[in-house]
């Protein structure tokens, strides 16, 4: 349910206030009525909670390390409108960030879906607005917030994988949406999963983490540090290969083998002919 | 001793003789030497196919040297480091050993592969080739039908292959064909127990797929080929209406050496396309599929293109089944029975007996050795538009992920759109081409009463324009020829009846000089315009 819906329903709830037994209730009407009767009883809890606990954002902020008081500056002036005060999420705009972890921002900042310019299908990856060190800065401020998952160190996370292993783990788990080329796949109602081609060991790493929309989360208990790293090593081992066989055509299976033996082999054959019965 | 002084210009006529002294074979091979083949690209193409499978045959045999059927299981120890220390079967391991421990299996296997595809593409075009003409009517529905029987002999052989390797991909097509199998009502479950040995995968369909692939089939397919061949030559060659060409006579090249010298040429040239296509495009990269797992489906798995309209069918088929109860016995008929099943069997038993229905409707029951052009017969010009449409919407729903998430459309659009194509576009289509047919019916007749346009606008006397044409036969007092349509291509450029500089034959470079500019009389009519016409 959107903050939208929930909106809706309230003001549901009001006219129904006002026009009160006039009509039998339908079945649809009772669940209306039960689902304002249960936002009324939510909105009455949150705002006790927000009454009777002291102002998060006044304690919290003297105690920010360096890096995350840089990442709240930076914060207040892309994230809020969407996300809010402290992360806390603004209804109709973006999500309660609370919990999600450094991991989470880096991907989304590094990889340029945030901050969001459009709201589509999903957000895409495009040139990321920040720079490494500030998305790192940006995490440390939610991780100070909410904690939550966070990626280890270092910009290397593939030199320690096993690629057969992670071959095998890649192609059970991943292969499904992302293709087993790594070129992607479409996802049901205009969602896709993006080629992997771009993305970095900690991209990859967090995309696993934290399972951005539409991905699973892949759980250290699902898959360990170490798999997680075999995983890496693979993708990244197959972007630097070159295919042995010539032209890849996109890694994307049969489909555009089935147009090269149309476009190119057929029609040249066809001008074959024609120049070969032409010649009397 | 006597020296024995040999003619050597004389030896193999010497030999000839002699053999033909013992086996009589120079009346049935002047015979075959002397047979014509008529000289219109359009009879190469079934040519493709049949080089394309002699190729097959080739690099068959060379993959078979390496191959290993087996399902057992092994550790692949070869030189491709992704894979190495992975369990799988010893036929995905030996695929890898023969695409990158094999010198030049690789390439092979990528030959193999397109020359599969070439065949199968070649398969098609060469049969609209035959259906648009009307290749097909009386004599010749024998060979139509054996060339169906190719068509899907052709489709069986490919996924057979396709499924030989046992990588991820191809045990992804034998699990869809097991659940196609499995829908079948009543036999379903017996005979995929049959087929496997028992569950999915077993340990035996391997061995079998792999005889039917290199022995069975191919044996099928050669002998199919060979009742082909006999029956074009003993029918004889259909041609396209001309000058001199009758129901009783074909006009073309002899066997030998014209035809034989071409034909040579043309196998050389297709076997150079297969071996271009294997250099430079790589197809079926079985390693990045890794080995087989009932667990592991990746997106993008498609089968090859022949058999992308079925997996196109099975996607747009809404997910209908059908519950009854029979003899105390409750069965379902699952969704996938419809497109799987029935639809190839329509499109099986309807080509088979169209030249049968075409002849019953048209109550035509004479012998045909001319080609109609497709534009004589808009009927079944329309039909087959609208059979060509009914496919390339299946086809295309085939891919549909992949052109989904390649242009960023959603995949429920690709599914409705392809839903209600289907049911759309075929109608349309024939509405259009019968259109179209009767338009270019319409011209040709127009062209052969009026002449050709000139492009010469006059302006006579009194101010009047009119446009100069100029006329294809013998005209009235109101410039109209009384032509009849002969049933081929109707002039209608100035050009295509000498009236400019006649164009240099030569496909690279002119292989003759052009003749001194002396203007011939008109072949067709004495041109009284043409003066004008060609001034310069
Ligand atoms: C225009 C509004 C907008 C702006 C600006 C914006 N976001 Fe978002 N953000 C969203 C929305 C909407 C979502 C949830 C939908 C989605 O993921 O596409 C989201 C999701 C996220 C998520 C993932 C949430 C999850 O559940 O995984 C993170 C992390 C995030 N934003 C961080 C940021 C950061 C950091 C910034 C500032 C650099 C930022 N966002 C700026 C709208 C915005
Ligand atoms: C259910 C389908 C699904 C599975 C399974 C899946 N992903 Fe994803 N993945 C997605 C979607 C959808 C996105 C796009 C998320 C977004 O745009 O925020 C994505 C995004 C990513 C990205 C970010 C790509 C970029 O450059 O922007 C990476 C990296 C990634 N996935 C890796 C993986 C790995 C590794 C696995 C296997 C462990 C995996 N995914 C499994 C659906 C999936
Ligand atoms: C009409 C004829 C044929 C067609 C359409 C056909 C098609 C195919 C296809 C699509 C494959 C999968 C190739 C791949 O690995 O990418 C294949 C594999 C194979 N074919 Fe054929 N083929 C034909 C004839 C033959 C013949 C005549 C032989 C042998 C005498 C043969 C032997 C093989 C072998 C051994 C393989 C497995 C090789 C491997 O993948 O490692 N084929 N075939």
């Amino acid at each position: 349910m959107t903050p939208g819906d929930e909106a809706g329903r309230r003001r549901g709830f009001v006219a129904r206030l006002r026009t009160r037994r006039s009509v039998p209730r339908g079945r649809l009407q009772r669940r209306v009525f039960a689902g304002a009767r249960l936002v009324l009883a939510l909105a009455l809890v949150g705002g006790l909670y927000a009454g009777l606990t002291p102002h998060a954002s006044a304690e919290d902020t003297p105690t920010l390390s360096g890096a995350a008081a840089e990442g709240k500056a930076l914060y207040d002036r892309s994230c809020i409108s969407c996300h809010g005060e402290n992360a806390q999420g603004v209804p109709g705009r973006g999500p309660s960030l609370l919990g999600l972890g450094s991991a989470a921002v880096e991907f989304q900042v590094t990889t340029g879906r945030m901050p969001l310019t459009m709201q589509g299908a999903q957000a895409e990856r495009k040139p990321p607005v920040f720079t490494d060190d500030q998305a790192r800065m940006l995490g440390a401020y939610i991780q100070a917030l909410g904690g939550g998952p966070q990626l280890p160190p270092g910009n290397d996370l593939h030199s320690q994988g096993d690629i057969a292993q992670g071959g095998d783990l890649f192609r059970v788990n991943c292969a499904a949406c992302h293709a087993f080329g790594t070129g992607g796949g479409a996802l049901s109602s205009g969602k896709s999963a993006p080629s992997l081609g771009e993305a970095t060991d900690r991209q990859m790493y967090a995309a696993m983490l934290t399972g951005p929309q539409n991905m699973p989360v892949f759980g250290d208990n699902q898959l360990s540090p170490q798999e997680k790293e075999d995983i890496i090593a693979y993708v990244q081992n197959l972007k630097s290969d070159q295919d042995p066989g010539g032209f890849g055509l996109g890694k994307l299976g049969p489909v555009p083998e089935a147009l090269v033996i149309f476009l190119v082999g057929i029609v040249f054959l066809v001008v074959v002919s024609l120049w070969i019965a032409g010649k009397s | 001793m006597r020296r024995r002084k040999i003619d050597v210009a004389a030896l193999p006529g010497a030999a000839a003789t002699q053999v033909d002294d013992r086996l009589t074979l120079a009346t049935p091979l002047r015979k075959a030497f002397n047979k014509v083949f008529p000289d219109h690209w359009s009879f190469l193409l079934g040519e493709i196919a049949l080089y394309s499978f002699i190729v097959l045959l080739l690099t068959g045999t060379f993959l078979a040297f390496f191959f290993d059927p087996s399902m057992q299981d092994v550790q692949y120890n070869g030189s491709f480091t992704p894979l190495r220390g992975v369990q799988m079967s010893q036929a995905y391991s030996s695929s890898l050993h023969l695409s990158f421990d094999v010198r030049g299996g690789l390439f092979l296997r990528q030959m193999h592969h397109w020359a599969a595809l070439l065949f199968m593409a070649a398969i098609i075009v060469h049969m609209l080739r035959v259906f648009f003409t009307g290749a097909f009517r009386k004599p010749r529905e024998l060979n139509w039908i054996v060339g169906i029987l190719l068509f899907w002999m052709g489709f069986l052989e490919g996924f057979c292959g396709y499924s030989l390797p046992d990588d991820a991909l191809s045990g992804t097509g034998l699990r869809i064909a097991s659940a196609i199998v499995l829908s079948i009502p009543l036999v379903g479950s017996w005979v995929a127990t049959s087929l496997f040995g028992g569950e999915f995968p077993g340990d035996v369909i391997l061995d079998r797929l792999y005889i039917t692939h290199v022995l069975l089939v191919p044996g099928a397919i050669l002998a199919l080929i060979t009742v082909h061949l006999a029956l074009l030559v003993k029918q004889m060659h259909t041609q396209w209406p001309g000058p001199g060409r009758t129901n009783r006579n074909v006009i073309g090249v002899r066997m030998f050496p014209g035809f034989a010298v071409k034909t040579t040429g043309f196998f050389m040239m297709v076997f150079a396309t297969i071996a271009l296509l294997a250099g430079v495009f790589q197809i079926n990269p079985i390693w990045l599929f890794g080995p087989y797992r009932p667990a592991v489906v990746s997106a993008a798995s498609q089968p090859d293109w022949y058999v992308m309209f079925l997996d196109g069918s099975t996607r747009l088929m809404p997910a209908w089944e059908i519950r009854f109860h029979l003899a105390g016995h409750a069965y379902m008929i699952p969704a996938v029975f419809w497109p799987t099943v029935v639809l190839p069997g329509l499109l099986t038993v309807l080509p088979l007996l169209y030249p049968f229905l075409e002849a019953r409707f048209t109550k035509d029951r004479q012998h045909h050795h001319l080609l109609q052009r497709p534009r004589d017969v808009p009927l079944r010009t329309g039909l087959g538009a609208m059979a060509v449409t009914f496919y390339l919407v299946l086809f295309v729903s085939g891919g549909n992920d992949v052109i989904a998430d390649k242009f960023n459309i959603s995949l429920n659009a690709m599914t409705w759109a392809g839903r209600i194509g289907l049911l759309i576009l075929p109608p349309l289509a024939y509405y259009l081409a019968y259109r179209i047919s009767l338009g270019l019916q319409q011209h040709d007749r127009e062209v052969l009463a009026h002449g050709i346009e000139t492009g010469i606008i006059k302006r006579a006397p009194d101010g009047r324009f009119y446009e100069v044409h100029q006329p294809l036969g013998p005209v009235d007092e109101h410039g109209h020829s009384a032509l009849e349509y002969q049933g081929w291509s109707v002039p209608k450029k100035m050009n295509r009846v000498g009236a400019l500089v006649p164009a240099i034959r030569g496909f690279f470079f002119p292989v003759e000089r052009a003749p001194e500019r002396e203007l011939p009389e008109a072949p067709i009519s004495p041109a009284p315009d043409r003066q004008e016409i060609s001034s310069h």
